[in-house]
């Protein structure tokens, strides 16, 4: 799964929903694979509205990954440059929001403590029946 | 007519396979009186910012729950030029069969391969029930074609860890195969029962101001009671039939609600 699908999760547990610590999921035990994609500057721009900025930043720390800057960039900042490409900054979004994914692991939610895995790329958030 | 997504690589022994209801979410969504409706809620990129949408809001996300075969997603991802006006659109599908989200990944990746141009950006297909772990207020656009054949009972849940699971050494049993096409189709009570489940999580996952979403019905789920129950989640809420196909003894046999609020959003 696609790094930038986490900016899109939570915990399933309905008495998650209201705490602020259950989102963004924390990664655990994960191998990440890197999945190429075609770059499209103009995507980024429109995705950047819709990224929670510091749950990034923290998803980048757990995982290992080279930090991004501690506030979002502007659209601008992503089309900017000689070829209107936006440079590094778009690159390395690009690399990370649409080409890094999680093959296996798990993901933890921080309010609960439970954990989600990923098998094969595929992120199962079943909960066993005592916790819907 | 925009191509179906192929679905030939799916085993429909516990996937569903596409049939009209799937065939007339896609014919619905790509008719001009919907696009028209996507196009002006979604925003058009400007050509003076080189395809930078209009919205503050940036790219909207498209769900769909309960993806099977993943062919509506595949076509909606596929042609989100057409659909939307630009294809600048996430696609994220769910579904509680581990088997409907790999087909799902394969779909709309061979769908979006043929359409090198026009296609969105599609996230994943994940396991879970319904909308359970997507975050509040983030989809722009839901679509739905829930399990509606009025049934004694929902599928028990029980064993459904164990069948929601690909056994490499022997292979699926004609017990975990069923259980997991039962999902697809058995609604329980007025075929109702796991649509309702959705209704309730509708003004919670929508997107408070361009929040839309698209549910099929068949005659049998008694759309008017629903749209009746859709008017009456508080004020503003808008619900209209914008697709229909096959009539029996003077009932159409399938409708497609579009489900909205008003006063949303700004047209530009």
């Amino acid at each position: 799964m696609k790094l930038l699908t986490l900016n899109f999760l939570t915990c399933a547990r309905r008495a998650c929903k209201s705490s602020a610590d259950a989102f963004p999921l924390h990664p655990r035990d994960v191998e990440l694979e890197i999945v190429e994609a075609e770059p499209n500057p103009s995507f980024l721009s429109n995705i950047l509205p819709r990224l929670e900025w510091p749950a990034l930043v923290t998803l980048c720390a757990e995982l290992g990954l080279p930090g991004l800057p501690a506030e979002a960039p502007e659209v601008a900042e992503l089309t900017s440059g000689e070829d209107g490409k936006g440079g590094k900054l778009a690159e390395d979004l690009h690399r990370l929001l649409l080409e890094t994914t999680v093959k296996e692991g798990a993901l933890v939610c921080g309010n609960c403590g439970h954990e989600y895995k990923v098998k094969e790329g595929i992120a199962n958030f079943l909960l066993p029946s005592h916790l819907v | 007519m925009l191509p179906t997504p192929s679905t030939s690589h799916v085993s429909f022994d516990n996937v569903y396979e596409p049939a009209e209801d799937s065939f007339l979410l896609l014919d619905t969504l790509s008719a001009s009186s919907e696009t028209h409706f996507l196009h002006e809620r979604f925003g058009q990129p400007s050509s003076a910012t080189e395809g930078i949408v209009d919205s503050p809001q940036g790219a909207p996300l498209i769900v769909e729950v309960g993806t099977g075969s993943g062919v509506v997603l595949a076509f909606v991802n596929a042609h989100a030029d057409v659909l939307f006006g630009h294809r600048h659109i996430l696609t994220l599908g769910t579904d509680i069969n581990s088997f409907a989200c790999r087909a799902t990944e394969t779909t709309v990746e061979k769908a979006s391969a043929e359409a090198p141009n026009g296609h969105g950006i599609f996230l994943d297909a994940v396991n879970m029930d319904l909308t359970a772990a997507i975050r509040p207020g983030t989809v722009d656009v839901l679509i739905f074609n829930p399990p509606y054949v009025p049934t004694a009972e929902l599928p028990n849940l029980s064993q459904h860890h164990q069948y929601n699971t690909h056994n490499p050494s022997t292979g699926n049993s004609f017990e975990q195969d069923s259980h997991l096409l039962s999902l697809s189709y058995a609604g329980g009570v007025e075929g109702m029962e796991t649509t309702n489940r959705l209704l309730e999580q509708l003004p919670e996952i929508l997107d408070p101001e361009r929040g839309v979403a698209y549910l099929l019905l068949c005659a049998q789920n008694k759309p008017e009671k629903v749209k009746e129950h859709i008017r009456g989640l508080g004020a503003g809420w808008l619900v209209e039939t914008v697709g229909a196909s096959g009539k029996h003894g003077g009932w159409e046999k399938l409708q497609i609600l579009r489900i909205w609020r008003a006063g949303s959003p700004p047209a530009t």
